[in-house]
């Protein structure tokens, strides 16, 4: 090979690299991602079993939707997942202050907080079942020392969504102490000694040096929180299937139920797009921050 | 420091203050602490009703046994196919995106903060809206149902995370490096292999571990894309044995043990490593 193709071949290697480079990944996520949100965009402008041809009915899935008390139901319910899947943040943060202390043995017992994260919430959910149930469960024992009648939290219309919440939150706490105690070695010690020559104390120290410096920790902690709020599905499936009566669906359940076991996949479709959409929200938010950095 | 180390403060508030973060720990973690007891407790034990009590006697081996025998429950085959199905998305997941990452620090081409954007969008969709689609094209293509589908799927889907975590710690590194390689003529395969690669190695054990735990946790596609024992995975089985062992909460607690164990297991080892993972990567659900 004379010199002036082999830099020609060195040119086209150093040119194409960021392609060949990108296409394994480009290519696995554009089959089982991209195009997959495409397809599903498409087909709950359908009606389809999954097995035949499915028929294109415009905004029918949506419009029927906007009648589905289950729908609304499950709706709500999101919206009560995402408010309260909130304390997540604000537990992680509390504890974090509480632990950040330099004793021995400290650091075993941080892990040990930190943990019930890396459980799946298959087990999570199974242990959370057991705790409520009304005849062996150990918040019944509870009630019972108290002399009250145990309350079947997961059997209770207006109390199962409340019961799986908390167990939610059990994970996400620990999730968010993690972030948070990172964050507060990262503490600037100079800014802290000026607080204090300035006077500040406890409080208003916490409000106006450590919280501001906590900033980044709190978006990631907010950000994760929200997005598996919106994501909650296992718990759900695990501890009540939904139940009772449908009181604890929400979006992500509800999609689910309709395409595997009623086989609307174009509704299941539609419901799966207005939670797209709700996310999509909060994606283009977390986005923004990113790539702000970027330029 | 904040808040104010002990140290400084009255001597008297440290006794204190270790009974509190003990009795605070103590009932953080008793969901767990009951699970642990109730998996070593004899069955006569639960239909007696001593739920919560001291065991009456230590039935570690029985309950285990007969969680692992895979004549009375399949747990075993679902351990398996847990372990085949993590290992190998994890491994690949990690290769191609350090590839798409390296490919997405280094060279600027036009489009490259889009298809960044696109890889860290991607992995925070809800997976309903992939459900069904991704459904459909397994049963067409006889990937339903398979320990092969399933692993793929993973490799795929988390290779958005992969590639947000990889990019960014990549971007951090001297770009003088790869200069200097070019210089000398290596080709640019070789600067990935032979510079890249190993400047990588802590960023890909924290991935690596972030990766584990996210996969091996994994039951929502479990669910949607396995149907049988052949292929199922820990997490759906013990939701399917749930049902089959029914009261004997003994074997649930124990299966449950089994099933949280890896990935408590690699937090524990890699503890480091995954904290280190979790804030530079910054986000998963």
């Amino acid at each position: 090979m004379d010199v002036n193709s082999q830099y020609k071949l060195y040119r086209m290697q150093y040119r194409l690299a960021p392609l060949y480079f990108l296409l394994p990944a480009l290519i696995l996520f554009s089959i089982f991602v991209i195009f997959p949100i495409g397809q599903s965009i498409w087909l709950s402008f359908h009606t389809w079993d999954g097995f035949g041809s499915a028929t294109w009915v415009g905004l029918k899935n949506y419009i029927n939707l906007s009648q589905d008390e289950r729908f609304l139901a499950a709706l709500k319910n999101n919206g009560l997942w995402l408010v309260l899947m909130m304390l997540a943040p604000v537990f992680g943060l509390a504890l974090s202050l509480f632990l950040n202390q330099e004793i021995r043995g400290m650091r075993t017992i941080k892990s040990l907080f930190f943990f019930p994260f890396v459980i799946n919430l298959v087990v999570i959910g199974l242990v959370f079942s057991w705790f409520y149930n009304p005849d062996l469960g150990l918040l019944a024992l509870l009630f019972r020392l108290v002399g009250l009648e145990p309350i079947p939290i997961l059997a209770d219309e207006n109390l199962a969504t409340y019961g799986i919440i908390i167990a939610a939150l059990w994970p996400q706490t620990a999730y968010c102490l993690i972030l948070y105690l990172t964050g507060l070695t990262g503490i600037s010690s100079q800014l802290v000694e000026a607080g204090k020559i300035d006077g500040a104390g406890g409080l208003s120290m916490f409000r106006h040096i450590i919280l501001p410096q906590l900033r980044p920790a709190t978006i990631v902690a907010v950000t994760v929180t929200v997005i598996g709020s919106l994501r909650s599905f296992d718990l759900i499936a695990i501890m009540t299937a939904g139940g009772p009566w449908g009181s604890s669906y929400v979006l992500a359940y509800h999609m689910y139920d309709e395409a595997i076991f009623n086989f609307k996949m174009g509704y299941g479709a539609a419901i799966s797009v207005i939670l797209f959409l709700v996310m999509v929200i909060f994606i283009a938010i977390f986005l923004k921050n990113i790539l702000k950095s970027e330029k | 420091m904040f808040p104010t180390p002990l140290q400084k403060r009255s001597p008297y508030l440290r006794p204190l203050y270790i009974i509190t973060v003990l009795a605070v720990l103590i009932l953080f973690l008793l969901p767990l602490a009951a699970i642990l007891l109730t998996s070593i407790r004899p069955g006569s034990d639960i239909t007696s009703g001593n739920y919560w009590g001291i065991p009456s006697r230590f039935a570690l081996v029985e309950n285990y046994g007969e969680v692992f025998n895979p004549a009375r429950s399949p747990m075993l085959r679902y351990f398996i196919n847990s372990t085949l199905i993590t290992l190998p998305a994890v491994f690949f997941s990690i290769l191609i995106s350090s590839m798409a990452g390296f490919a997405l620090a280094v060279y600027r081409f036009k489009g490259r903060i889009a298809l960044y954007a696109m890889f860290i969008a991607g992995n925070f969709i809800p997976y309903q809206i992939l459900m069904i689609p991704v459904r459909t094209m397994f049963v067409r293509f006889g990937l339903f149902d398979t320990i092969f589908g399933l692993a793929l799927f993973h490799t795929a889907f988390q290779t958005g995370f992969a590639t947000f975590f990889l990019r960014n710690f990549i971007v951090e590194l001297p770009i003088s490096l790869v200069e200097s390689a070019r210089v000398e003529g290596a080709s640019e395969i070789r600067i990935f292999r032979s510079v890249i690669l190993p400047l990588l190695r802590p960023a890909l054990a924290s991935l690596g571990v972030l990766l584990f735990t996210f996969v091996w946790n994994d039951f929502f596609w479990a669910l949607t894309l396995v149907q049988s024992d052949k292929a199922r995975p820990i997490t759906f089985g013990l939701s399917a044995l749930k049902g089959q062992w029914l009261i004997s909460w003994n074997l649930i607690a124990a299966g449950s043990v089994v099933a949280a164990l890896p990935s408590v297991l690699v937090f524990f080892i890699l503890q480091k490593q995954f904290i280190a993972g979790l804030t530079l990567g910054g986000v998963k659900e």
